[in-house]
């Protein structure tokens, strides 16, 4: 990936306030049409990263370029090319949905008419005419959304779109983003969600403490795990005794309701306990984000 | 559209859909006009009223010259009942020739007008039934003096309050809760100028500030407040815009240091009301001590209401606006400078 075809560039980027280091020593690049993630817990850096990447904030140190030009100082003619969805729901006062697009796109040039057409995209378009604060939860982050798009830009910034919605609610989102990424748009989002991020992401860079502890696809960061596949069966099912000596299986352990086999092959396992007619209520858990995060820091995954 | 026509357009539905908002920019100075110019209305002006029992040549005569008002009895005993319970400062019982007035004792000033009114009317009868040629001769003529009736000085002063409030309110809020929300940082990452932002704003709070000039003129020109306009009233507009932009970059400044909207509104308000009440919104300030004349010299709203006074009601010209127009104008300018360094766009 040569950097001239990359959407986004970012080298050894750094800020601290007073001794926190809040963001320590940041790369990477995102290609153009990319979904990129961000991802780490409350606290880790991710926003001021992506404040450093937009233009909101001068990195104390390092360099970030945007198709191929800095954000910083503020960069009027790199402007319309981005579209950023901010952390807090920012909109107009007692304006309803339509107008609000209809505001944001006119700060870019774009026609009324053009703007409401967006809300189709982010499926509000019976909301056109409600006004921005009788929406629910999820219908602000779609709104948000929508008016961080409405000026077509190449490169969209996401700051925790899926936060403290419910799960219904992130999950039509998450059909909004992937409607986003057809239209061949680079979007850069972060989240505190791991399984999200790993089913919506090309690539996740995780953070913790200001740094990148790991950069990869997905499926690429949970193969590299090692960790071993969880199959769980109904109790009483078979004795622990028994499934212990399985070939394949690593462990196995009971509680009041169900027994756990691990193990790193799955397959002989799951045909042993075909043939023996096992297969009741039987579920199949492989590694995700949040083993990989446990295993990157030693701590478990908290949001 | 243009961002500044759109954005203009987005800040006045935001206003005009916000019912506090409207209820403090119109109803409630519009409050202190009509309960202020209902009390005051008749201050001077009433007509002193007595009973009347009975009637003659001196009777006609005084309902004839309109000076006291007279309110007719039959009887002798319910008109002097109505003086006693301290209704009536008087009662004048009429029987022939003979005429008594009764008068309350509380009420000094009101009995002695009475008295002398109806002993001048029978003095001049007495005179005119001696057939003798008076040798001093005594005219009384109306003089339209300096001292205003309330609606006349109530009017430029409840408008200049009026329209400082709202635009100090307005650009503070605004500020403030675009701040908060996140509304600037978002500008700030759209290719729009900052004047085009702030010129937007500053011309909704101009067209606010002209339409309550309109409603609250039209509301004192109603016949039962009575306000009188002078032939150059239309050069209130200027002064009404120039004040206008002096709130709102006292607003602005206000703003810059708020961080929530509550404490930008009591820090408004901690600026705008005891600079209302120093400077002459309630009561002409000519009525002060000295001491709070000197001091109320300091705010540009005692400025604002000494121009809108002037031009509105007391029919000054042009040369009346030199002095508020360029306090306002220093003030403008100073408050502005001093908001900008201080100006932050987040949190």
């Amino acid at each position: 990936m040569t950097e001239e075809r990359s959407a986004v560039v970012v080298r050894d980027i750094r800020k601290s306030y007073g001794g926190l280091k809040a963001v320590d020593g940041v790369s990477f690049t995102v290609a153009e049409g990319e979904f990129f993630g961000i991802l780490g817990p409350n606290g880790a850096g991710k926003t001021t990263t992506l404040e450093i990447i937009e233009g909101l904030r001068e990195p104390d140190s390092g360099e970030v370029r945007l198709l191929g030009e800095s954000p910083w100082p503020r960069n009027v003619k790199l402007l319309p090319r981005i579209g950023v969805q901010l952390q807090a729901s920012s909109f107009f006062e007692k304006l309803t949905a339509k107008e609000q697009l209809q505001t944001f796109g006119s700060l870019y040039g774009v026609s009324a008419g053009t703007a409401a057409d967006m809300l189709e995209l982010v499926g509000l378009a019976d909301k056109a005419n409600e006004q921005e604060n009788k929406l629910s939860g999820g219908q602000r982050q779609r709104l948000s959304i929508a008016c961080a798009l409405v000026h077509d830009p190449d490169i969209v910034f996401l700051d925790e779109p899926t936060a403290a919605l419910d799960p219904q609610a992130r999950r039509n989102l998450w059909d909004v983003l992937r409607a986003i990424k057809a239209r061949g748009k680079t979007i850069v989002y972060t989240t505190h969600y791991l399984d999200e991020a790993e089913i919506l992401c090309d690539r996740v860079a995780i953070m913790d403490t200001g740094r990148i502890l790991a950069l990869d696809p997905p499926a690429v960061l949970v193969r590299g795990l090692d960790a071993p596949t969880h199959v769980t069966l109904q109790k009483g099912v078979m004795s622990v005794a028994d499934a212990s000596a399985m070939d394949g299986v690593e462990e196995a352990h009971e509680d009041e309701v169900s027994l756990t086999i691990s193990t790193r092959r799955p397959a002989p396992v799951l045909s042993a306990l075909a043939e023996r007619g096992a297969l009741d209520g039987l579920q199949v858990r492989t590694a995700t984000l949040e083993d990989v995060f446990l295993n990157l820091t030693g701590r478990e995954y908290r949001a | 559209m243009t961002a500044f026509k759109s954005l203009s357009v987005a800040m006045l539905k935001g206003f005009i859909r916000d019912k506090v908002t409207l209820f403090f920019t119109f109803l409630f100075p519009l409050m202190f006009l009509v309960i202020f110019g209902l009390i005051l209305r008749d201050v001077g002006t009433d007509k002193t009223r007595i009973a009347v029992v009975g009637d003659g040549q001196i009777v006609s005569a005084l309902r004839d010259s309109g000076v006291l008002e007279l309110e007719p009895y039959n009887d002798e005993n319910a008109a002097v009942q109505k003086v006693k319970d301290g209704d009536l400062p008087a009662a004048l019982i009429v029987r022939g020739q003979q005429l008594d007035l009764r008068f309350a004792q509380s009420d000094q000033v009101g009995s002695a007008t009475v008295v002398g009114i109806v002993n001048g009317f029978v003095d001049k009868a007495n005179l005119a039934a001696t057939g003798q040629p008076p040798r001093f001769t005594f005219a009384a003529e109306k003089v339209e003096d300096a001292s205003l009736k309330p609606i006349q000085y109530l009017t430029p002063g409840i408008l200049s309050w009026g329209v400082a409030v709202s635009a100090v309110f307005g650009s503070a809020l605004t500020l403030v809760s675009w701040r908060r929300k996140q509304v600037l940082r978002r500008i700030r990452l759209a290719p729009v100028s900052a004047t085009a932002v702030l010129s937007s704003r500053v011309l909704v709070s101009t067209g606010v500030a002209l339409v309550q000039g309109a409603i609250f003129v039209g509301i004192a020109m109603l016949p039962v407040f009575g306000l009188q306009l002078s032939g150059s009233w239309w050069l209130a507009i200027p002064l009404l815009l120039l004040g206008t932009i002096a709130f709102f970059a006292l607003g602005m400044l206000v703003g810059a240091f708020a961080k929530t909207e509550e404490a930008a509104s009591a820090a408004a308000n901690i600026v705008v009301l005891p600079m209302a009440f120093l400077s002459g919104t309630f009561f002409p300030v000519e009525q002060a001590p000295g001491w709070l004349q000197a001091v109320s010299k300091i705010f540009p709203l005692r400025h604002m209401n000494d121009g809108m006074l002037n031009v509105l009601v007391r029919g000054k010209g042009i040369e009346a606006l030199l002095l508020p127009g360029a306090v306002l104008i220093g003030f403008t300018l100073v408050i502005a400078f001093i908001a900008s360094r201080v100006f932050k766009w987040e949190e």
